[in-house]
């Protein structure tokens, strides 16, 4: 598959702090790539020099193959973490004018603006100040703002924080729709689970390095440990000699999930060696299955298994 | 159209729009003439009050001077004797009494003001002029001339003043000159001051409304701070041409009302004026010497060191704004500021006017930081074509490096929330 935009070894120094250590990903085209990591690990700047806000000390951006330059711009569509508009300006002039920056001319922005003002149903605010708009209305503008030029690539540094539950999902479907229409995104973020089920791709970054990248099924493949969550009923009076005789093969712990029943329910670590269908057949053997669920690992939980490993 | 223009015109609008821009652009005149106004009526009240001074001469030549005016009513005590004359005039609440003992044979006094207050220095200074006037006169008469006949021959003097080329020259020639710069001076100082604030109230705003990483993924923070800077510049002008027009309608109603000029009346009794607009001559002097000026030199230097003094200051101010993250932080940023300009405006007005090219007035006036004041004072006196080109070559070289210098801190300080930068961190980000 190729890439959209490639990061090629990029290092950034601030005076004697490094925040960047000769970091690469490539973000692939058409795809939703999750740069991931706890705060400070160096995803802000890493965006900043992916939008020229912020030059590199060593190591080159390509945007679909070329060497970042000025124009480039107008390909990228940004929403940084620490967003907001000018209040006292008003809405539709706003949009217009940050549209006239990235390079659209005025008739063809206005034009573009109505589109989404009408898609988004807030074309009553065109002639209010963003002081006069709710936090949440507020949102929504600056979602405009940020895709109203058509990037190839977008964005999005802690995309849903603070954003309402209700804009959230709408902003989450609109960009799955762009997406959609050949768009790439980008989404930054420290919360994990937030984007999880979104991303295609990841890449994790720790302390201005990156530790982990690629598609995201084959590192949950890679991080699989043949976990299992099951659940028996059977009469509460067996549950201990069931366990024993499980600990006896494998590892066992107690499991959390939800059921109708008073299952026996454990999470059963099978070990390299184990087999699933045996460890059915042993379970049937007691009782009726109401539960057999591979445990796939959460990419908090690989992103804590890694840095305990580079450790 | 381009980006910088877009920039300029959003920041123009922002600026003219703004209410407290409205007010001040139509209030201020209104206050500055109404000011005008007060302070003559309130010299004129404070000339018109009655004052009654009692006085004991004890010598009786002075009787005759002390004759009651207008203002002043003189009582003549001396019948009474001293220590009951400050009785009378304490109870009655005179305002003062003026004791005079002659101590060697009519020809030296001792002369005392007693009062409640201390009388005000004017006040003092009419009685003893009055005193001394009465006292030569005397002794003149004992030395057998007459008074009169001294009057008769004393003469005034003015002296031309012509340089080698035949242009002519007069003392008031050098206080028109010293005006003009001086109105110069003072309004680019007070340009720099409010229109440099405002760059740096507006950049303040694109970081606490957090727009500002959205604005420099699509521009330059130069572009940026650039369009800022030129767009409040151009503000400024279109609210100093309305001041212009509007100043110059109040005074034609002004005149028109009250038939006088209110740009000579601040510090000048009614009485004066009159015999001002009596002696035309004076009026007429200004216009002839205000004609004589170097006016397209002074109108050029005016744009150059405008131009750039503002801009050499207005990015300073600008880096200042990056740096922190509200206004209450500046402050501490603010004296390499205010210093030069300060100390630009005290050594215009005393150094140059006192000698416009000496030594000092033509070291700051070549020194960047003050050359725009010092040198827009200087230029009306002509000045020497390479101090100027000097002058303006150093402003252009170091506006051209505190646009650099301020753009760098710009880039890095827009960014940065939370923390008060010192100093040596400014510095620091210099190399980022």
């Amino acid at each position: 598959m190729n890439s959209l935009l490639v990061a090629d070894t990029v290092s950034k120094q601030f005076g004697n702090f490094t925040a960047l250590n000769g970091v690469s990903i490539a973000v692939p085209k058409g795809s939703i790539f999750g740069l991931l990591g706890p705060n400070g690990a160096g995803k802000t700047t890493l965006i900043r020099i992916i939008n020229q806000i912020t030059m590199p000390d060593v190591g080159a951006v390509t945007l679909d193959g070329e060497p970042l330059q000025q124009h480039h711009i107008r390909d990228i569509g940004y929403m940084p973490e620490e967003r907001g508009l000018y209040k006292s300006m008003k809405v539709g002039e706003q949009v217009l004018y940050l549209a006239q920056l990235k390079g659209l001319d005025k008739a063809e922005a206005k034009k573009r603006a109505k589109h989404w003002f009408e898609k988004l149903e807030i074309g009553a605010w065109w002639n209010k100040k963003i002081q006069e708009l709710s936090k949440g209305q507020a949102q929504k503008i600056q979602f405009v703002v940020t895709v109203m030029h058509n990037p190839k690539l977008l964005i999005f540094d802690e995309p849903f924080s603070g954003f309402d539950p209700i804009n959230a999902n709408l902003i989450k479907d609109e960009i799955l729709q762009l997406r959609d229409e050949g768009a790439t995104v980008i989404f930054s973020t420290h919360r994990m689970e937030s984007v999880e089920e979104l991303c295609d791709h990841i890449a994790l970054i720790h302390k201005s390095n990156k530790i982990l990248d690629g598609e995201i099924n084959t590192i949950k493949r890679q991080y699989r440990n043949n976990t299992f969550d099951i659940g028996v009923e059977m009469d509460a009076s067996a549950f201990a000699k069931a366990e024993t005789a499980l600990q006896a093969a494998y590892k066992v712990s107690p499991a959390e999930f939800k059921s109708l029943g008073d299952e026996l329910k454990l999470r059963v670590q099978l070990g390299e060696q184990g087999n699933s269908n045996e460890l059915l057949k042993q379970l049937q053997s007691y009782g009726q299955v109401t539960h057999f669920t591979e445990v796939i690992p959460s990419v908090n939980d690989i992103f804590i298994q890694t840095v305990n490993e580079s450790l | 159209m381009s980006v910088l223009s877009l920039i300029i015109k959003r920041e123009y609008k922002a600026r003219v729009r703004n209410k407290s821009f409205l007010i001040m652009t139509f209030l201020s005149p209104l206050i500055l003439v109404g000011m005008v106004f007060l302070i003559t009526y309130l010299t004129q009240l404070n000339s018109n009050t009655k004052r009654v001074i009692a006085f004991v001469d004890e010598s009786s030549v002075f009787e005759s001077v002390f004759s009651t005016t207008d203002q002043t009513t003189y009582i003549n005590l001396s019948d009474q004797g001293l220590e009951t004359a400050k009785e009378v005039a304490k109870d009655e609440e005179y305002y003062g009494l003026v004791h005079i003992l002659p101590s060697t044979e009519n020809t030296a006094f001792d002369i005392k003001f007693y009062g409640e207050e201390t009388p005000s220095p004017g006040l003092v200074e009419s009685i003893e002029a009055k005193i001394e006037n009465k006292l030569t006169d005397r002794l003149l008469l004992e030395k057998g001339i007459d008074p009169e006949m001294i009057e008769n021959v004393s003469r005034d003097i003015n002296i031309g003043i012509e340089n080698y080329s035949g242009e002519k020259s007069s003392k008031m020639s050098n206080w028109v000159k010293a005006g003009f710069g001086g109105a110069a001076g003072y309004l680019l100082m007070m340009f720099i001051i409010i229109y440099g604030n405002m760059v740096m109230r507006s950049v303040i705003e694109e970081k606490t409304n957090r727009i500002i990483e959205v604005i420099i993924s699509s521009v330059k923070p130069f572009q940026l701070m650039l369009g800022k800077i030129l767009g409040t510049t151009m503000a400024g002008i279109t609210q100093f041409s309305i001041w212009v027009v509007l100043g110059l309608i109040l005074l034609t109603v002004a005149q028109v009302v009250f038939g006088i000029d209110p740009s000579v009346t601040e510090n000048m009794s009614n009485a004066e004026i009159q015999e001002i607009l009596k002696d035309e001559t004076l009026i007429v002097q200004i216009i002839e010497e205000a004609k004589k000026l170097p006016l397209l030199q002074l109108v050029f230097g005016f744009l150059v060191y405008f131009i750039g003094g503002y801009f050499l200051y207005s990015s300073i101010y600008a880096a200042i704004g990056a740096a922190v993250d509200n206004e209450t932080d500046t402050q501490q940023f603010m004296l390499p500021i205010i210093m030069p300009l300060m100390l630009a405006i005290y050594v215009g007005f005393f150094a140059v006017i006192d000698n416009p090219h000496g030594t000092v007035a033509t070291i700051f006036s070549i020194i960047p930081l003050t050359s725009p004041i010092v040198m827009l004072m200087r230029i009306p006196f002509d000045v020497p074509g390479w101090q100027i080109a000097l002058s303006v070559a150093l402003l252009i070289a170091s506006f051209v490096f505190t646009v650099w210098f301020g753009s760098k801190i710009y880039r890095v300080g827009i960014l940065m929330y939370g923390k008060k930068p010192t100093y040596k961190e400014l510095f620091k980000w210099l190399r980022y």
